[in-house]
């Protein structure tokens, strides 16, 4: 840390993305300043393993590159920004596992094309966070790192951060970073960001590329922003957005200025409440705060209507048919010989041993899980009752929204999460299923393609973040994060962890 | 459905994932969970629905057909966990 660097600067690691944009473009901090400030955090922060790769080198190197920028009065926001990234993206030269022990050693030669844009427009990259393996999972216990650990804390227990992006909420609520790349192809962006008390959006499926990012359910997964605002929220996004010819479904639509889409004004919009959403059992205080939500939007000149999105029940088995199936072809490539790991083969092994050895020894046991239960759903005889059964049900889903959408909805309100964040080893030990539960409300809208935001809204009576969920029209992400600006400011939500670790 | 123990080993056969004998008993029993979770898919009507292909309706993009790429051998090997004169490397293949 330069000798001169004042104790704003020193703090500037719990910045907002927007204010340090603001601070550096004055000159009243560096990048450098701003990056050692979140470096010493994250090596303070050991105890959240939230970081699980990190990269000072290339973060001073980039953080020096972009003040040479700023001080050239060239400076896009997020030049000088530094952000963790999920260990899912490929970063060039940067270990790149995905949470697994298959891919150890793996070091790309190319970046993905979302951080590819991110080092272009001169943001910072402090390391590659923690996740679930192959992000399947909802409490981050799956990846080959041990769990990435929530920062919020109420008693002797330590909490998972939620799934599959559980490093980079965990970064993003400790303030080890100003942002985080996430990714979300059932609720992976949404609910640990509800779990920490911080915003997630998931962008319409196609607005950002997904080219360079370890592929698990290739018609779900969609990458988006982890930050402490809406702001913040709108302004990586449009960094993140755009088309690219190396991805066959990224969208050739321009990318709006998101940010100036933070009017704060939604008056006369009609948001959705489903009524399929208010589930038997659901807790008191995730019905009170969805109740609270509605009022701030009624307060806001919004009309709250009551909808129906039949077919909200049957989302969560048709998300675990199609997400393994698609994981089953996409991890084959997993092979032992391209790149990762090799098992040690014994003496007469052939190329089959090689390949049944290494998947053992590389895959966990859940991804083992959903590889196989993928595998049986596409085998023959089976693939019509399945596979071809789920992909009906995902058009009657997608039909839903369509309908509501028809009739004038501008936004659905819904719960993220069906509680605040549990205590690791708490839950799916014995049934997988109990840990599936965990993206109801997440995983209709990756099966719709649609875009969804969590807003941190309320503590529960422990004391630990809950969240709501906006999801938006196709392609309207400006509006959507506009609904999200009013919800976030009506909310206040400005808690912050303890700091134990 | 309920998965048994040969169903189990079937399965991971097709999935190229060695799963010794004596956990072949507790897998079954997690896929059967998995499968009866999958069940409840049988109560939708779903006659006459197509099933859905593509998130937004886009027909996939063309491009020409030329040498956009390559010339990378160096780099396409740097990875690999066994890779001899400009190739991968694998254990004997044919007898």
């Amino acid at each position: 840390m330069s000798a001169d660097m004042s104790g704003a600067a020193s703090r500037a690691n719990g910045w907002t993305v927007a204010e340090a944009r603001d601070a550096l473009r004055k000159g009243e901090v560096t990048a450098v300043d701003l990056t050692m400030a979140c470096l010493t955090a994250i090596d303070a922060g050991d105890g959240l393993n939230a970081f699980v790769h990190k990269t000072p080198e290339l973060a001073l190197e980039q953080a020096r590159a972009a003040d040479a920028r700023l001080a050239g009065g060239d400076a896009p926001a997020m030049c000088g920004i530094p952000v963790g990234v999920k260990d899912l993206f490929a970063v060039k030269g940067v270990p790149t596992q995905a949470g697994s022990n298959i891919l150890r050693g793996f070091r790309p030669e190319y970046d993905s094309t979302v951080t590819a844009k991110l080092w272009g427009a001169g943001a910072v990259c402090l390391g590659k966070l923690n996740m679930d393996e192959f992000a399947m999972g909802s409490s981050n216990e799956s990846s080959c790192y041990g769990p990435a650990v929530n920062p919020w804390k109420v008693d002797d227990r330590q909490l998972t951060p939620g799934g599959s992006s559980g490093g980079s909420a965990a970064a993003v609520a400790a303030d080890l970073c100003l942002a985080a790349l996430g990714t979300d192809t059932g609720g992976s962006i949404r609910q640990p960001a509800a779990f920490c008390g911080i915003t997630g959006i998931k962008p319409t499926y196609g607005r950002v590329s997904r080219w360079g990012i370890v592929a698990y359910a290739s018609s779900l997964d969609q990458a988006g922003p982890m930050t402490r605002t809406v702001r913040d929220a709108a302004i990586v996004l449009e960094a993140m957005a755009g088309h690219d010819p190396k991805d066959s479904t990224s969208a050739e639509l321009a990318v709006p200025d998101f940010e100036a889409a933070l009017t704060g004004d939604i008056r006369g919009k009609k948001i959705g409440i489903p009524r399929e959403y208010r589930l038997d059992g659901m807790p008191t205080e995730i019905a009170a705060l969805w109740d609270r939500g509605m009022d701030m939007m009624r307060d806001a000149g919004a009309e709250i209507v009551d909808i129906s999105l039949p077919h909200t029940k049957y989302a969560l088995p048709t998300y675990y048919v199609i997400a393994p199936a698609e994981a089953s072809s996409n991890l084959a490539r997993y092979d032992g010989v391209r790149y990762g790991h090799r098992a040690k083969l014994a003496q007469g092994d052939g190329i089959t041993e090689m390949y049944e050895k290494t998947r053992a020894e590389g895959f966990g046991p859940e991804v083992q899980r959903r590889i196989m239960a993928g595998t049986y759903v596409l085998s023959a005889g089976f693939y019509d009752a399945y596979y071809n059964r789920a992909r009906k049900v995902r058009a009657l889903i997608k039909r839903d929204f369509e309908l509501a959408f028809a009739a004038g909805i501008d936004a659905i309100l819904a719960p993220a999460t069906p509680s605040s964040a549990f205590g690791l080893g708490e839950q799916g030990g014995a049934d997988p299923v109990e840990m599936y539960l965990n993206d109801v409300f997440t995983v209709t809208l990756n099966l719709a393609g649609l875009p969804g935001v969590a807003v941190p809204v309320g503590l529960d009576a422990k004391g630990l973040p809950l969240g709501l969920q906006l999801i938006g029209r196709p392609w309207e992400e400006a509006d959507l994060l506009n609904h999200a600006y009013v919800l976030e400011r009506a909310a206040g939500f400005v808690a912050k962890p303890g700091k134990w670790w | 459905m309920s998965i048994d123990s040969d169903t189990a080993r079937k399965v991971a056969k097709l999935s190229r994932i060695r799963v010794e004998e004596g956990d072949l008993p507790e897998l079954a029993q997690k896929l059967s969970s998995i499968l009866g979770f999958m069940e409840q898919l049988k109560d939708v009507d779903v006659t006459g629905v197509e099933p859905m292909t593509s998130v937004t309706p886009m027909r996939l993009k063309r491009r020409a057909d030329v040498i956009s790429d390559g010339n990378q051998q160096a780099a396409v090997l740097k990875n690999a966990p066994d890779a001899r004169e400009g190739f991968f490397a694998v254990p004997k293949v044919v007898e």
